[in-house]
């Protein structure tokens, strides 16, 4: 009854980590795959003193069957300690669902190994020449911009559209809602909004326009005071900027997708900005600015959402033509800089992509490899 | 008749339909079917109004919006009592996530997130409940946990269901022995960042408030390393793509995702790389996932309604370009007329 | 130093978590448990100020008696109602049979799934007015549109199950979501991907300040 030892047991320290970590190999045993005479595999673990290894204890049990190697990481350990392990093959006999006999067979003894913390994750190391490479090309292109060369940016559709949009809102006499998507200050997208925010706020206090920003977030309301408060001073109207034009709904997304739907019919605002990070509830806020004839422009990096904005808006920012709108409406060299060394950036991963599936079509693998990045 | 009038007419008529099927529910009345004769006779009566709303098109007299919506609400309720089935294909990115949880032996460890709410939960649910009576069957360890509020609780609904149901309940499975619910934790992707290193750091307590260290089945549960399997269900964010990135990218874990219809397309390019062991999006999805649990759940069921609701939305979009291409026609014509 | 501060503070920690990523020993292993802590306590606390601003510009609405005062009042009554069952029902609020639970499964559950069964009705308004045939792109979104939709019901087995297994509608429907609109998505998501990389990189070096108030 009792099962053949599992064999070519080793052990190693899990590379690319913290430290604390042991990666255990071994080979089934002869009885799992062929003969189903093994039920689990028990992992035990001993401490090393003077050269030995003390008592061994059970830190995991694992389901047999397979035909490969079994790969266990003990993540409990150690970075100060030795380790010696051992595997079992373990035959449980049951009757009317209850375990009758338990059979094990001991493989050899493999260690001793220590755990070791490294100071750099070489699985990553492409993903941080990316990064470097990416970061170099910016940086470059900033400081040509500060240089004074001019550089060109084409023309975004939905800022442009901004100053028109918000003139409409003057001339029907009617708000402007500006609506910041349900993303908190922790994503970049918000930070995009919260930025083009600015600028229609100062368009906006410039025409004494009443704009209302209802937020979906808390941390965004703060935030977004500050910047409105700042754009109204920034044109010389500071008396005209109320705290209640930017208030807080709802975390709920339904909840704010409803609240912010129910303000828009009763007040009819003329034109509705939806920049940030949104959800489902994108098309249901599109649709209902549609049906009052409000001019809407919207601005996310969805990609699962910019179909519904496409559909209901006038203008939309799709993907990065959002990031890019801060150099945009600023028009200050040191922000376009940034966008032309992200665009060279892009230009050098197109390069790769059309290389890479050169390379792949003839049968050449190594290049692709290159750019894989490792885990944990 | 005013806007008003009709507004109260249609909210009344919804109200008084709703109530007679709540009436039935509780008295313990049979679920209402039309006959075949009737069901056929609806599915003609729609088309031909289809077909009568493309003829106004064409005279120039277009719909408004409402009608739309009548139409919709007809093509997704009315299926409901017709006794309609259909065959269904099984996608292969649905057969691959059912392939990769059969190749989980007994006794392995699977990790299921519920990252949604309620909105989601029609889409969501049934696969949430499919997927854990087939991790049950397979007598798999389940553990639970969630990244929004609601998670845990739509996790508990499913839990429920599937633990009352005969041969599921036979296998007398025990909280903390077989399956456990660690609840929400708030933090995002940073809490799968966390689990990478420590479970319990990150769930100090499971949903009930016990201790992470009194429950038996996570003795030898420290983080990832342990866990041989990850399904996902996620409706937005934090979801499948935070998983993705931290727990598959940096961890290597094998993950599986369901994901409501509209995030679903985002996953085909994580699916591709084989970043995602299979994929299951939105009732579809869920429904072909029954069919290889061999299950009839709410999934199968409301496909019908799902096909007739594309087929209208199909409709109205061709006639829409009907009328699209009639104005264009007629303002070639009147160019033509003024030339001349 | 209101400008200089946060400048320092966002370079500090931004650079931080890249260095983060790139190096596993400890300290650098253990900054996301620390700043994650720290995020969700600000966080927490952020909560209050919005619920007190929401409960602030609701009570005004209903005192003033303004313009549609009673959703204001409603907002009101439901935050009270909530908070109250939550609190006087103590830990255990969201175990099933609790009062809680009970406005959860039948007040909460119903509103948002209403919520989102409009986006039903929605699509279908949005792709009646929209989808139109206007050029060569439009065309073919139509096109792939009709081809997806049909294909991914039963419908499209139905109509086409007399074909070869591999050229049925849901086999072109699939074709459709793994090839083109896969490439188009991976697209979306490189170009999204490095203007977060440029954007972060200006905001981690102080070059980008509009988010706290613009300038110099």
């Amino acid at each position: 009854m009792t099962p053949l030892p599992p064999f070519g047991v080793t052990v190693a320290d899990k590379p690319n980590d913290a430290g604390g970590a042991v990666t255990i190999r071994w080979r089934p045993s002869p009885d799992d795959v062929e003969n189903g005479k093994v039920t689990f595999y028990r992992i035990y673990r001993a401490v090393e003193k003077d050269g030995q290894p003390g008592q061994f204890v059970q830190i995991d049990q694992r389901p047999a069957g397979a035909d490969t190697a079994y790969v266990l990481h003990d993540g409990n350990a150690d970075d100060e300690l030795s380790y010696f392990y051992r595997v079992a093959a373990l035959k449980l006999v049951k009757k009317d669902g209850l375990v009758v006999g338990e059979y094990l067979a001991q493989s050899d003894i493999a260690g001793p190994v220590s755990p070791v913390a490294q100071w750099f994750h070489m699985g990553r190391l492409s993903a941080f020449i990316g990064v470097a490479f990416l970061s170099f090309f910016i940086l470059f292109f900033i400081s040509r911009a500060k240089s004074g060369r001019t550089l060109f940016i084409r023309k975004i559709g939905g800022l442009e559209a901004v100053d028109e949009a918000v003139g409409r809102a003057t001339e029907m006499g009617k708000s402007i809602y500006y609506i910041s998507g349900l993303g908190d200050m922790d994503n970049m997208q918000t930070i995009a909004a919260i930025t083009i925010l600015g600028r229609v706020a100062e368009v906006a206090a410039k025409y004494d326009t009443y704009l209302d920003v209802p937020v979906c977030r808390s941390m965004v309301m703060v935030t977004a005071r500050e910047i409105v408060k700042l754009a109204y001073s920034k044109v010389g109207r500071p008396d005209a900027y109320k705290d209640d034009q930017v208030h807080y709904l709802t975390d709920d997304q339904f909840g704010y997708a409803a609240a912010v739907d129910g303000m828009v019919v009763r007040e009819k605002p003329a034109t509705i900005f939806f920049m940030g990070q949104f959800f489902a509830e994108s098309l249901i806020l599109a649709e209902t600015g549609n049906s009052i004839g409000a001019i809407q422009i919207a601005g996310t990096a969805m990609p699962a959402q910019l179909p519904f904005f496409v559909a209901a808006c006038d203008y939309t920012l799709i993907g990065e033509e959002l990031f890019a709108a801060s150099a945009y409406l600023s028009k200050e060299p040191k922000l376009l800089g940034s966008i032309k060394g992200a665009d060279i950036g892009k230009a050098v991963f197109l390069i790769a992509i059309i290389v890479g599936v050169v390379f792949e079509v003839f049968g050449i693998w190594q290049f692709s490899n290159l750019f894989s990045v490792g885990s944990n | 008749m005013s806007t008003r009038a009709k507004e109260i007419i249609a909210i009344a008529s919804i109200t008084v339909f709703a109530l007679i099927f709540y009436i039935r529910k509780v008295t313990g009345g049979l679920p209402f079917e039309f006959p075949m004769a009737v069901t056929y006779g609806v599915i003609g009566l729609l088309a031909l109004s289809l077909l009568w709303i493309l003829i106004l098109t064409i005279q120039g007299k277009l719909i408004e919006r409402r009608v739309v919506f009548v139409y919709v609400a007809f093509a997704v309720g009315l299926p409901l009592f017709m006794p309609i089935s259909q065959k269904m294909t099984i996608s292969p990115e649905v057969q691959q996530l059912y392939d990769a949880v059969l190749e989980q032996k007994p006794g392995s460890r699977v990790l299921i997130s519920f990252d949604y709410d309620p909105p989601s939960a029609p889409e969501l649910q049934p696969m949430a409940e499919s997927f854990i009576r087939l991790c049950f069957e397979r007598d798999l360890q389940v553990i639970i946990m969630g990244l929004w509020p609601q998670g845990p609780q739509q996790a508990n609904l499913a839990l429920q269901k599937v633990l009352e149901e005969e041969a599921i309940a036979a296998k007398n499975l025990q909280y903390g022995v077989d399956y456990v619910n660690l609840g929400f934790q708030s933090g995002n992707e940073f809490v799968i960042q966390g689990m990478g290193d420590s479970f319990k750091k990150k769930f100090p307590t499971d949903y009930q408030g016990r201790p992470y260290d009194d429950i038996p089945m996570l003795s030898n549960v420290k983080n990832f390393y342990n866990i041989d399997y990850c399904f996902n269900l996620s409706s937005g964010f934090p979801g499948s793509v935070e998983w993705v990135q931290v727990a598959v990218d940096r961890y290597g874990q094998d993950m599986g995702a369901g994901n409501t219809a509209v995030q679903a397309p985002t996953m085909y390019a994580y699916l591709n790389a084989n970043q995602l062991n299979g994929l299951l999006g939105g009732m579809n999805g869920a429904a072909e996932f029954e069919i290889l649990c061999d299950y009839e759940g709410k999934g199968r069921k409301y496909m019908v309604s799902q096909s007739f609701s594309h087929v209208v939305v199909i409709a109205f979009v061709l006639i829409g370009n009907v009328a699209f291409f009639m104005s264009g026609r007629k303002s070639a014509l009147n160019g033509e007329k003024e030339q001349a | 130093m209101r400008r200089e501060v946060p400048l320092i503070i966002t370079g500090i920690v931004g650079l931080g978590f890249v260095v983060q990523y790139f190096i596993p020993h400890f300290p650098f292993s253990k900054m996301n448990d620390w700043f994650t802590d720290w995020f969700s306590i600000v966080q927490a606390c952020a909560i209050v100020l919005g619920a007190l601003n929401l409960l602030k510009v609701s009570l005004e609405k209903v005192a003033a008696q303004k313009k549609d005062w009673g959703y204001a009042a409603v907002i009101i009554a439901s935050f009270l109602l909530i908070t109250i069952v939550g609190l006087v029902e103590g830990e255990g609020f969201r175990t099933p049979g609790t009062t809680f639970d009970w406005l959860y499964v039948n007040v909460y559950i119903p509103l948002s799934a209403t919520m989102f069964s409009i986006l039903a009705f929605f699509v279908a308004s949005a792709s009646y007015r929209a989808f139109r045939a206007r050029n060569l792109e439009a065309t073919l979104l139509l096109i792939a549109a009709f081809f997806v939709m049909i294909g991914r019901v039963p419908v499209g087995e139905m109509i086409s199950g007399f074909m070869p297994e591999g050229w049925r509608l849901g086999n072109l429907a699939s074709w459709i979501m793994n090839v083109p609109q896969a490439a188009g998505q991976r697209a979306i998501m490189i170009g999204i991907g490095l203007g977060i990389v440029a954007t972060s990189l200006r905001i981690i070096l102080g070059i980008e300040r509009a988010h706290i108030g613009g300038g110099e």
